[in-house]
């Protein structure tokens, strides 16, 4: 089974290999009982009810179409990311259903809204407690850069700031129908087994003995208990 | 009840302004009139007895919103007080403070809502509230250094923001044995399902019993006010309300965005612009109530299949026609200083018949949300009785909007203070006395039915509106300047309540100080009185009725 050519599908190179080994086998069997193993799926694959793959592919496979969104709500977009789950537009039909409320049930984070500097933690916090692989959509125009709020004294310069993502879908807010096409698309990362390298952004508590020692520093190290997740924002330094 | 009646004066309260002068004497050292109401300054440490004055003896039992700005010379408190029973009857209670030590007296003593009003006030602006009971930030992280609202503070200066408070709560240090009870500390969110948002709740519990509860807010707060402050009247301001209330708001929080400019510049709208303003706001309430009602359906009995799905559905039909009517679904940035963006869609027929055909069928749905959800045994367990807000307490906070009408507050800024189309239509403002959780939930579904009746007269009198009077515009000048120093606090009725926006203006084409008065902000505030004592549930059913949106409750 050469991977080069494009045209050779697993499945066929199952289906001619194997097709003498099902004469002797069915000449054995007979016709059977009933036709129960002569589904449409056996008829796809070929006389052979088994497929070969690589466990990798499967499993992309299997995650692809099998996202458990995490119940996330954050802001303006989060609205619409509900009327993405409900009646007309019903994500589900790309089993991406009903959305899990806990991050340790869930695969896929969708980032809906505008990051503060209060919430900047906490949202690392529940992406941490996500399993791996662990997959981020961003949606919206303030996960990207801050959106329309992107000025303000106390709004994060996009999420990408804090957590990885894989995809991102613009607009103020993205139309259900956008969102939908991110999700396929990561879908479609998933399936092809590309997602974004995890990166863990300079914000633990043993990076600040790199910072230099500003005033604030100075005044919360004391304070700081080292099991803390501990966020610094250099706003001078946002885009 | 209807709008086209003059509003009666309360019972005898009414002073004239030289009444409420006298009424203040010598504590007033000066005046400072706003556009909206008579104001009085005076002095920092007699805040207290001013307002215990003009609340006791006057009747101005409502303190809409707290302003605090900073000048070049002084800081700058401002007290907006109204009445529920005259929305109307306003008046200004103006506390300047020295630059260099910015103490006034707290006014949460006489008014309970000044409570976080003041502590915003801190936060944002830095003034310092002598007597308030618990004065810390509140919309920004404990550990942030300067007030980004005041001058001099630079943005560029890089912020720490720690996240301990989310220790294990089973931690021995979290439990307190005294006595016999043993209580237990509990967060809930800020990423929790039960809290429509990013809302973080410090609860203590005893058993299954509420012993404390403290909303902490914040997780929000996008620095509306300054995005504000940073735009021209003219257009870079109109997208922002958008964001404040986002539950398909837009065009209610547009209005009083749109109010209080038109009133600051003295702009007179079309009447044609007013009637389609009023349309499309009643729609928006639609769409808002009708999320209210499935969250809470979700929140109380776990419906995410049937209620959660049908309000769903109802609002994407509601979006459709706003979609038609403003091109957007959500954030529609449809209003203008003066009027509206454009007419209604071509072809009009059409337009007219989707809407009609929505408001037919609507009262069909609520039956059946009566069917379902407040004929419900499950449901009417876990709401009457439970979340009980007395309407006493309810002023004493501020609330307004369905909280405070479900109360038995008779407050409806719509026919109060009246504006736009509605007191040439007929509806009647909805009270229910119950002041638990269903009374809430009933008022909102009545509000639906009575926006239904405000928009089937809207389109009676558009359908009917004769060809070449269609205006849809004032005639406002490329760039507004309103006058150096006009003042202005107008409000209108939100989904929520009264969403009001005071605008100083400094000559120049932005605010000088924009603030906005976010109803949900007070309605949060009283939590705590339905929560305490009360079981877990029955925090989730009154977090839940009280229908907040973080976005506008931060801004």
């Amino acid at each position: 089974m050469s991977s080069d050519e494009p045209e050779t599908r697993p499945r066929q190179t199952i289906h001619d290999s194997t097709a003498p080994s099902t004469d002797t086998r069915d000449s054995r069997i007979g016709e059977g009982v009933d036709d129960r193993f002569n589904s449409k799926l056996r008829e796809a694959f070929g006389a052979s009810p088994f497929i070969l793959t690589k466990f990798d592919e499967f499993m992309n496979w299997v995650r692809g179409n099998s996202m458990f969104m995490l119940q996330f709500g954050i802001a303006c977009c989060s609205i619409e990311m509900i009327h993405t789950y409900a009646i007309k537009h019903d994500v589900d039909r790309y089993g991406a259903g009903v959305p899990r409320a806990s991050p340790r049930q869930a695969d896929v984070m969708i980032v809906p809204g505008t990051i503060v500097s209060k919430f900047g933690p906490r949202m690392k916090r529940v992406y941490d407690q996500m399993p791996e692989p662990k997959f981020v959509v961003g949606m919206g125009s303030c996960t990207i850069s801050g959106g329309p709020f992107q000025e303000g004294y106390n709004v994060v310069k996009g999420a990408e700031e804090i957590i990885p993502i894989d995809i991102h879908v613009p607009g103020c807010p993205p139309r259900p129908e956008a969102l939908i096409y991110g999700i396929l698309k990561l879908q479609e990362r998933i399936q092809n087994g590309e997602s974004s390298p995890v990166v863990v952004k300079p914000y633990e508590l043993e990076q600040f003995g790199d910072l230099p020692e500003d005033e604030l520093v100075q005044k919360l190290a004391d304070e700081i208990d080292e099991d803390d997740l501990v966020m610094r924002y250099n706003w001078a330094d946002s885009p | 009840m209807s709008t086209g009646i003059e509003q009666t004066p309360a019972d005898g309260e009414t002073l004239t302004e030289d009444e409420l002068e006298a009424l203040i004497g010598d504590r007033a050292i000066a005046r400072d009139d706003h556009m909206n109401a008579p104001g009085f300054v005076v002095n920092p440490d007699e805040v207290q007895s001013v307002l215990s004055d003009l609340k006791e003896r006057a009747g101005y039992d409502h303190l809409s919103s707290v302003t605090a700005q900073e000048y070049e010379d002084r800081y700058e408190s401002i007290y907006h007080l109204k009445k529920y029973a005259d929305a109307s009857d306003e008046v200004s209670v103006v506390v300047p403070t020295a630059s260099d030590d910015p103490v006034s007296e707290s006014a949460e003593p006489v008014f309970r809502t000044a409570d976080w009003h003041e502590r915003e006030a801190y936060d944002l602006v830095g003034i310092e509230y002598a007597d308030h009971p618990d004065l810390r930030r509140i919309l920004l992280p404990e550990t942030w250094q300067g007030h980004p609202l005041s001058k001099g503070y630079d943005q560029e200066k890089p912020q720490v923001v720690t996240l301990s408070e989310h220790a294990n709560p089973l931690e021995s240090d979290h439990r307190e044995s005294g006595g016999e009870s043993d209580t237990m500390f509990l967060n809930i969110g800020p990423h929790h399902p039960a809290t429509h948002g990013v809302l973080h709740v410090e609860t203590v519990l005893d058993g299954e019993t509420v012993v404390d509860v403290e909303p902490d807010i914040g997780y929000l707060h996008r620095c509306e006010e300054q995005m504000c402050q940073q735009g021209t009247y003219r257009h870079q301001i109109m997208p922002y309300p958008d964001r404040w209330d986002y539950v398909s708001s837009g065009l209610l929080n547009e209005w009083s965005y749109a109010r209080a400019i038109e009133d600051l510049a003295d702009i007179e709208v079309p009447e044609y612009a007013q009637v389609i303003r009023t349309m499309g706001a009643e729609l928006c309430r639609i769409a808002s109530h009708m999320l209210a009602l499935g969250t809470f359906a979700l929140d109380v009995y776990g419906e995410f299949t049937a209620i959660f799905q049908y309000t769903f559905r109802d609002r994407e039909v509601v979006q459709d026609i706003l979609e038609d009517l403003t091109g957007q679904r959500m954030m529609f940035n449809y209003f203008r200083v003066g009027g509206v963006a454009w007419d209604l869609p071509e072809p009009r027929e059409e337009f007219f018949e989707k809407t009609r055909d929505f408001l037919d069928e609507l009262p069909a749905k609520v039956a059946e949300y009566n069917d379902m959800v407040t004929s419900n045994e499950i449901f009417q367990t876990r709401c009457i009785d439970t979340g009980v807000l007395e309407p006493e307490v309810a002023k004493d906070y501020g609330c307004t909007g369905p909280v405070a009408r479900g109360s038995g507050v008779d407050y409806d800024l719509r026919r109060d203070d009246p504006y736009g189309y509605y007191e040439n239509l007929d509806w009647d403002v909805v009270t229910r006395d119950g002041c638990d959780n269903y009374a809430r939930v009933l008022t909102r579904m009545e509000e639906v039915e009575e926006s239904a009746k405000i928009i089937q007269q809207c389109l009676d009198l558009l359908e009917d509106w004769p060809e070449d009077d269609r205006e849809v515009q004032a005639n406002v000048p490329r760039t507004l300047k309103p006058d150096a120093d006009a003042e202005t606090y107008r409000a209108v009725e939100a989904a929520k309540g009264e969403l009001g926006i005071y605008i100083r203006s400094d000559g120049t084409d932005k605010p000088g100080r924009f603030k906005i008065r976010s109803p949900c902000f007070s309605n949060l505030q009283a939590l705590g009185e339905m929560a305490e004592g009360e079981y877990i549930p029955d925090l989730v059913a009154s977090l839940g009725s009280l229908d907040i949106v973080l976005g506008e409750v931060d801004r």
